[in-house]
């Protein structure tokens, strides 16, 4: 089993280039100063609290001591977990050992890998670091996490695996990208402010400098605080994430490139693409601008916010233009005009059921695709080919069936994402399930 | 493959099967058992604290509001119903939502039988089909034991024989 993936056959090239042999098929540990980065946070923290008081000249040993004492258990803990965990490439798969009570070993087999990612917090970032994330359907990534490698490492990794990935030998070199879209960060800047919360933000702030003016008083203001620094905190997050986002193509997948102070680096290899979703706010539409979101059938990352609803979900195209959306789209499945689905709306009766939303409802499907249309502020086109459809159902609730209504469900890999072609005629419904659950057959059967 | 081809298509004339009887028989029991309980308490009460009108209103009423829900149970009984096509499992329920599932059985990853405590005093087993999808929801209960079984190895063994990557 532990035939190391290096035994190359005679004569491929990539041998002449050394760096690309030094993918350990041996047992390695991750970069020293792992546990530094690791912990970098909540050192940051317990120093808050120690400086002020150092500073002050303060007598109050005992708390200094706690606090001294929680940093000391904190570099402890990070170098402990360090020398315990270590990774190699045997065969086609990653393994990953970790833990020093209880035990871990993880074994990641690259062909199920649904993306790898490359990321680079900022911390990371200072010391020329990098965390390589491989996505596995149905695993947070904290399962296939290898923080943090030296950068040049990481990237010669991640070429290896995505070669392994798609069944390619390991030492092919990664293929040449092709760039498909920039993010216009002016655009960027612009269309998060125009988004929720930054909406309901200067509602907010309306409401209360009315209110203070009647009341006389500043405290309703001050009170409004913690909602601006959230909102804050919200557009930074995004703006990070998303700053200078690149989409390229490469024959191995989509190569996602972004972030301002962090930087991430993802790989999603285009088979492994569940669906796509389309996403026009409502402030957006004027400009014409959407945004493209992707699913790879992971659940969030294990980190802090993400799994909340305000942090989106992975973004293919953070914002631009249909033209561009368009491009990128036809990359991932060529021949879908998601706004066909807005031709096929439901019969006007609809409208008594979901009035905010009627507009942005509607259907298309051909033998490869189907394409949804849902949201009452943000029109969403969900995009999903045929043959990654898990389930089919349709349901009619007791109102719906007195306006001979039925909706149907697109059940998808994982609980976050799900398309639904709402408010149908209740006949055209049922016409409409076998012949799709027909499609989805062929299309599981028939070639990608 | 985006031709279709007639030859290969689904015949759709599986038949139409039902929870077993039994499952109508235990859920009476189930009603039975809070129903009688409660009927006896409210009209023993009621027959000491206050007249005899309002304890006959009373019991009236509760009769009532048992048979609705007898009613509502019985239509929920009768609306369970599924059909083993070729290449996928259609359960459809509901009486106020109606709902109808369609599970291809390459796209299941684990099957669940399960028979609580009233099941197995009346031989019935709970069938569920789960995909890789969280909302996937066919579930048939009431099946008798032997049904169950059979249905159980036969969608393991069509889900084994279809199965398709994610």
């Amino acid at each position: 089993v532990s035939e190391p993936t290096r035994t190359s056959p005679e004569g491929t090239g990539p041998a002449t280039d050394p760096d690309v042999t030094d993918v350990p098929a041996s047992w390695t540990r991750l970069h020293p100063l792992s546990p530094v980065i690791a912990f970098g946070r909540t050192i940051g923290v317990v120093l808050v609290f120690i400086v002020p008081r150092l500073a002050t000249q303060s007598s109050d040993a005992a708390g200094l001591g706690v606090e001294v004492g929680i940093l000391l258990l904190g570099v402890l803990a990070g170098i402990v977990s360090w020398l315990v965990t270590r990774w190699r490439v045997s065969g086609s798969e990653l393994q990953i050992e970790t833990g020093l009570l209880r035990r871990q070993s993880i074994r990641l087999p690259l062909a199920r890998v649904q993306a790898i990612d490359l990321d680079r917090p900022l911390l990371a970032r200072v010391f020329g670091l990098a965390e390589l994330r491989v996505q596995v359907a149905g695993s947070g990534s904290g399962r296939g996490r290898l923080a943090y490698l030296p950068e040049q490492e990481a990237i010669r990794v991640r070429a290896q695996l995505l070669a392994l990935a798609s069944g390619l030998h390991a030492e092919t070199p990664a293929p040449a990208a092709h760039l498909l879209f920039r993010v216009d960060n002016t655009r960027l800047v612009v269309s998060s402010l125009l988004g929720t919360p930054t909406v309901a933000l200067v509602a907010l702030l309306v409401a209360s400098v009315v209110l203070g003016v009647v009341s006389g008083s500043a405290a309703v203001a001050v009170s409004l605080l913690p909602a601006v620094v959230a909102v804050g905190a919200l557009l930074w997050r995004r703006l990070n994430s998303e700053f200078s986002l690149t989409v390229a193509e490469a024959p191995d997948g989509l190569r996602v490139d972004g972030g301002l102070l962090g930087t991430r680096h993802e790989t999603v290899p285009l088979p492994r693409v569940q669906a796509v979703r389309w996403v026009e706010p409502l402030l957006w539409r004027p400009f014409g601008w959407c945004r493209l979101e992707i699913d790879v059938a992971q659940q969030r990352s294990s980190r802090r916010g993400q799994d909340s609803p305000a942090f989106p979900d992975r973004a293919l195209l953070p914002v631009g233009t249909a033209g561009q959306a368009r491009t990128v789209l036809a990359r991932v499945f060529p021949g879908v005009d998601p706004y066909r689905a807005l031709e096929s709306r439901p019969p006007a009766r609809a409208r008594f059921k979901a009035p905010l939303a009627y507009p942005n409802f509607g259907v298309w499907s051909d033998d490869r695709y189907i394409v949804t249309g849902s949201g009452r502020f943000r029109r969403r086109l969900a995009i999903v080919p045929l043959g990654k459809v898990q389930s089919l159902r349709v349901v009619q609730g007791p109102y719906a069936r007195l306006l001979r209504l039925s909706t149907l469900h697109v059940d998808l890999v994982g609980r976050r994402w799900h398309a639904a072609a709402h408010s149908r005629d209740a006949e055209e419904a049922e016409a409409m399930w076998p012949a799709l659950a027909e499609r989805a057959r062929r299309a599981r059967r028939g070639p990608r | 493959m985006s031709q279709p081809s007639g030859g290969d298509g689904q015949v759709d004339d599986a038949p139409t099967s039902h929870p077993s009887p039994r499952l109508w028989v235990a859920r009476q029991a189930l009603f039975a058992l809070v129903a009688v309980p409660v009927l006896l308490a409210a009209g023993l009460l009621s027959g000491f604290l206050a007249p005899a009108v309002v304890t006959g209103v009373l019991l009236v009423a509760l009769l009532v509001v048992a048979a609705v829900v007898w009613a509502g149970l019985r239509g929920r009984y009768r609306s369970w119903s599924y059909r083993e096509r070729e290449d996928d499992l259609i359960v459809s329920r509901g009486l106020l939502v109606r709902r109808l599932s369609v599970v291809p059985y390459g796209r299941m990853q684990f099957l669940d039988v399960t028979a609580g405590p009233i099941d197995r005093w009346f031989g019935l087993a709970t069938v569920q089909l789960h995909t890789a999808a969280a909302t996937s929801d066919a579930r048939i209960p009431g099946l008798p034991l032997v049904e169950a079984r059979r249905l159980r190895d036969r969608l393991a063994a069509l889900g084994e024989a279809r199965g398709a990557g994610l």
